[in-house]
């Protein structure tokens, strides 16, 4: 099908680039809410953990300009999507510091700020648990003393009585046996901490309540659908009567999927009639937007001398944080997949949430892969070298291929993993040494494998309305987000193949509740695959349409007709004609006068039929919770300064397998981005705590991200494609993955470079520099 | 305490009442109906603010609006009219963007960069791009779009 393709496979100008650079585009700060609009500010906790004992508002309340002031007695719900265990205010005690306690809405933001400052609250301080081995004491205090009380989906296991939110086990083959048949076996630790995904664009929403109990929202978001389903859940309101809507969003990441900080809105029901504002500033969205996991994790690895793993025992102990309702569902994905991309015949895992008192953690690009990759491949290169085989070699041995078996023993769908494997190593020359003329630079490279699969539940739906106007055009009205990832170019270009409207004639609509039809979320790489399969299906549907209509207006065989060019023509009559404008709205004119069809429309859905999330809870078996992996491999080439222990990258190379590339220009332009963010992660991001709990890097001067002056002199993305059998053209989704090699590849190449292997990310100048001047070092050969 | 200001935006005049401690980026924002300046840190730290302020950029959220007073002021909204369309034409042929919501930042940062220097070497472009952050895009397309903008100009001049 893909062969002849007119615009999937082509590059194109993404449809959203000239709103973007000409300042049109418009995101949820920049909508007018004219002079009744009311701004919110949120007090938040200074303690990680303390009781509540009392909360004063009667002072807030009486400053002029303030409107309402509301705490957890007027919204003591629990809310979430996988556990709820949230509040949207908290009642009797707060669990990390920035915690929202009270929100005052007021005329203006600085009536707003000020009245917080006068609310008094009583708190009894708690120690607080700031490490995941505290929180799994015996004897240690329970963060959520409630944990069995909340409501939580099916597949995922809190344990009531401890800190622990969920536990996924894997138990496939005999590993004991494994570890015996290995003729060598590595075991150790690695840790990767707290960051956060840094949007350009703080959170932001604004609520309004009217008069006649409807709840409108606007928010900058991943989940609209997800969104209102839960504020519904939370409020007892009926769906129908919340609404929200989506603008252009200043980067997601994860960080903007589920809810957080919107819930606090509700708040505008104190105020009817009114819209309420309430944006994160850029602390605010350090402490309070949901950060990535801190994993500490044990990986245990058995070989033969021959290069074949034979088992694997990983234990990952997630921090949470202090919130695990999105968070579990990372601690169920990679629990899943923490064999990395490799056939494993035997495999122990278990994947544990633990509560702490650090801020709430969820979903971040990658999704946890990135995490427990750091120490699968880091492991992977120090068994290589231990065993004497070069480490590219090494994976190539052990990589995934189509139809083998992974951890819960369902088959592999179609993969280019060896492919993926092969030409990033071409790219970065791996094996070709190189010799820098400053004696204080080591040049050295690194390599990384990774693998990913959407983490989603089994019934995520997606669904599209195709629309058409006088003049041919379309309107796509999807609930899919584009956050920057190029979803809706891909949209457009499915609409586009299929109904032969070129792409300039379609516009992709930006969700409305109201109006777009229903959208899961978007997240987990998987929308140009669902959303992607939706769209087909609403196109095929307005083509089945627009053939019944002119087969019957004017006789024709439904089969003899095909689309071309936005006309409809007939394979039997070369002649025959007929523009979409013609019809698609007014429909054809009869030999009789009257008129058949009327205006075009076309509607598709699709959920994965096959996913089963239902699996053993002792051993993960008997499901089939991934519906494909996306696999793929990263390379960089460093220049470490010895003296100073700076680490550039001035050469990278990633390729990944999606399945058909849509558009091959954007899939490159992902595997730079997912890059650049990696890198960020790699080289120095870290969420600074104190031994309170609270994070001292709230800003971007404290908490670096990558400038243009990181960017690698030389970037290769590569694509590989291998169709995906059930996917749009063939795609797989990619756009979280290519963060996912980062780390172990930089990792890698520190260790080829000078010996010094690190456990613990970020890898920093201080930590190159300096370990291996401890007495203990002894460099990794 | 409020005080009477005025200065050109975008080729048109503006006579406007501030409060002393009001920002720049507040009183573009909310009362001048400017978008495309975004607030992403209010502390100078991630340069989507960034407006032209008398033909150089500065970071709006770090300037009261006062110190405005007098000054002739371009944002991206006023690029069309203006006459600077070629910047914005090579990063949307370069998908130069994402998310976009750093778009402006950049866009303004490049006019700047290309007004006072026609003819920046690799770092020196990316010297007066440093100061502008973005999550999504790894950079790359942007440097690319700028690098040819001033391989075409620099075409047209010889
Ligand atoms: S908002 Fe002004 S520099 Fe970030
Ligand atoms: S494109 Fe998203 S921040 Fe630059």
């Amino acid at each position: 099908m893909s062969k002849n393709t007119k615009v999937v496979g082509h590059d194109a100008v993404r449809i959203d680039m000239e709103e973007k650079i000409t300042g049109a585009a418009l995101y949820t700060d920049d909508l007018p809410f004219g002079p009744n609009l009311l701004h919110m500010s949120v007090l938040a906790s200074p303690h990680a953990h303390a009781e509540i004992l009392k909360i004063d508002t009667s002072e807030a309340e009486k400053l002029p300009g303030v409107m309402a002031v509301a705490t957890g007695k007027d919204y003591p719900q629990k809310y979430g999507l996988y556990l709820q265990d949230k509040s949207i205010l908290p009642v009797d005690r707060v669990r990390y510091v920035g915690e929202q306690v009270a929100v005052v809405i007021a005329r203006t933001k600085e009536i707003a700020d000020e009245g917080c400052k006068l609310i008094k609250v009583d708190y009894k301080v708690l120690e607080p648990i700031l490490d995941v081995r505290d929180a799994m004491k015996e004897d240690a205090v329970l963060i959520h003393p409630d944990l069995g009380d909340y409501q939580v989906i099916p597949w995922i296991n809190p344990q009531p009585g401890t800190n622990i939110s969920h536990v996924r086990k894997i138990r496939k083959g005999d590993v004991e046996k494994g570890f015996e048949e290995a003729d060598f076996i590595l075991e150790d630790e690695y840790h990767v901490p707290h960051v956060v995904h840094a949007c350009i664009e703080t959170h932001i929403s604004v609520a309004r309540y009217d008069y006649t109990k409807r709840f409108t929202m606007w928010n900058s978001t991943q989940s609209p659908h997800t969104q209102r389903h839960i504020m519904a859940n939370a409020l007892g309101i009926p769906h129908k009567d919340i609404r929200i809507i989506a603008p252009y969003v200043g980067g997601g990441f994860g960080g903007k999927a589920g809810i957080s900080m919107e819930a606090l809105t509700v708040a505008c029901q104190k105020v009817p009639g009114y819209p309420v504002k309430l944006r994160w500033s850029r602390k605010e969205e350090f402490l309070n937007s949901s950060q990535r996991q801190e994993l500490r994790a044990t990986v245990k690895m058995g070989v033969k001398k021959n290069g074949k793993i034979t088992a694997l025992r990983h234990i990952m102990h997630w921090d949470v944080g202090a919130s695990a309702e999105y968070g579990n569902n990372v601690v169920n994905a990679t629990g899943f997949s923490a064999t990395g991309p490799y056939f494993v015949p035997n495999v122990s895992i278990d994947s544990v949430g633990v509560y702490t008192n650090h801020p709430p953690c969820a979903a971040y690009r990658g999704f946890g892969y990135s995490e427990f990759h750091f120490g699968i491949e880091s492991h992977m290169d120090r068994i290589a070298k231990a065993i004497g085989i070069d480490p590219v070699e090494f994976r190539r041995i052990n990589a995934i291929k189509t139809d083998d078996e992974v951890a819960y023993k369902c088959h592999m769908n179609p993969s280019g993993m060896l492919e993926c494997i092969d030409k990033v190593a071409e790219a970065i020359e791996w094996g070709k040494e190189e010799v820098s003329d400053d004696p204080d630079i080591v040049i050295a490279k690194g390599f990384a494998s990774a693998w990913k699969a959407p983490a989603m539940p089994p019934n995520a739906g997606s669904s599209v309305f195709i629309k058409f106007s006088e003049d041919g055009s379309i309107n796509v009205l999807v609930s899919g987000m584009e956050i920057g990832q190029g979803l809706h170019t891909a949209v457009a270009k499915f609409a586009s193949e299929i109904l032969t409207v070129p792409l300039d004639k379609i516009r992709v609509e930006l969700p409305d509740t109201d109006r777009n039809p229903y959208e899961w979320q978007t997240v987990a790489s998987h929308e140009t695959w669902e959303l992607g399969n939706a769209t087909i299906r609403a196109a095929r549907d307005a083509r089945d349409k627009i053939f019944d209509v002119v087969s019957r207006a004017f006789h024709l065989e439904k089969e003899s007709l095909y689309l071309e060019d936005g006309k409809v023509k007939d394979d039997l009559d070369p002649d025959f004609s007929l523009p979409f404008e013609d019809f698609v709205i007014t429909g054809i004119q009869t030999e009789f006068n009257t008129w058949v069809g009327g205006p075009i429309m076309g509607i598709g859905s699709f959920i994965p039929e096959f996913t089963n999330a239902m699996v053993d809870p002792d051993t993960g078996m008997g499901g089939h919770p991934n519906v494909h992996y996306t696999v793929g491999a990263g390379a960089v080439k460093i220049e470490l300064n010895k003296k100073t222990g700076v680490v550039r990258v001035v050469k990278m190379a990633e390729g990944f397998d999606c399945g058909k590339a849509i558009n091959p220009d954007l899939v490159k332009d992902q595997i730079v981005g997912g890059f650049i963010q990696g890198l960020g992660t790699a080289l120095y991001e870290v969420c600074i705590f104190d031994d309170k709990g609270k994070m001292l890097n709230t800003n971007f001067t404290d908490y670096k991200i990558p400038t243009i002056l990181e960017m690698p002199d030389e970037m290769i993305p590569v694509i590989v494609e291998v169709p995906q059998p059930d996917g749009p053209f063939g795609a797989r989704g990619m756009s979280e993955h290519t963060m996912i090699p980062v780390m172990p590849a930089v990792a890698n190449a520190i260790a080829n470079a000078i010996g010094l292997r690190i456990k613990d990310i970020p890898l920093t100048a201080e930590k190159v520099a300096l370990r291996p001047l401890q007495k203990d070092f002894v460099p990794e050969k | 305490m409020v005080r009477e200001i005025e200065f050109t935006l975008n080729g048109y005049h503006q006579k406007i009442t501030v409060k002393p401690s009001e920002k720049l980026l507040d009183v573009l924002r909310d009362r001048l109906g400017i978008t495309s300046a975004k607030y992403g840190c209010g502390k100078g730290e991630c340069g989507a603010c960034t407006v032209n302020l008398d033909g150089k950029t500065v970071r709006s959220c770090l300037m009261y609006a006062v110190e405005a007073d007098g000054s002739v002021i371009e944002t991206l909204e006023g690029f069309q009219r203006l006459g600077k369309k070629e910047i914005q034409e090579i990063y949307q042929k370069h998908n130069a963007f994402q998310c976009g919501f750093c778009a402006p930042g950049f866009i303004m940062s490049t006019d700047e960069l290309l007004s006072q220097n026609p003819d920046p070497d690799e770092e020196e472009i990316k010297e007066a791009l440093a100061g502008n952050l973005c999550r999504c895009t790894g950079y790359k397309n942007i440097f690319s779009a700028v690098k040819e903008m001033v391989e075409k100009r620099k075409g047209r001049e010889s």
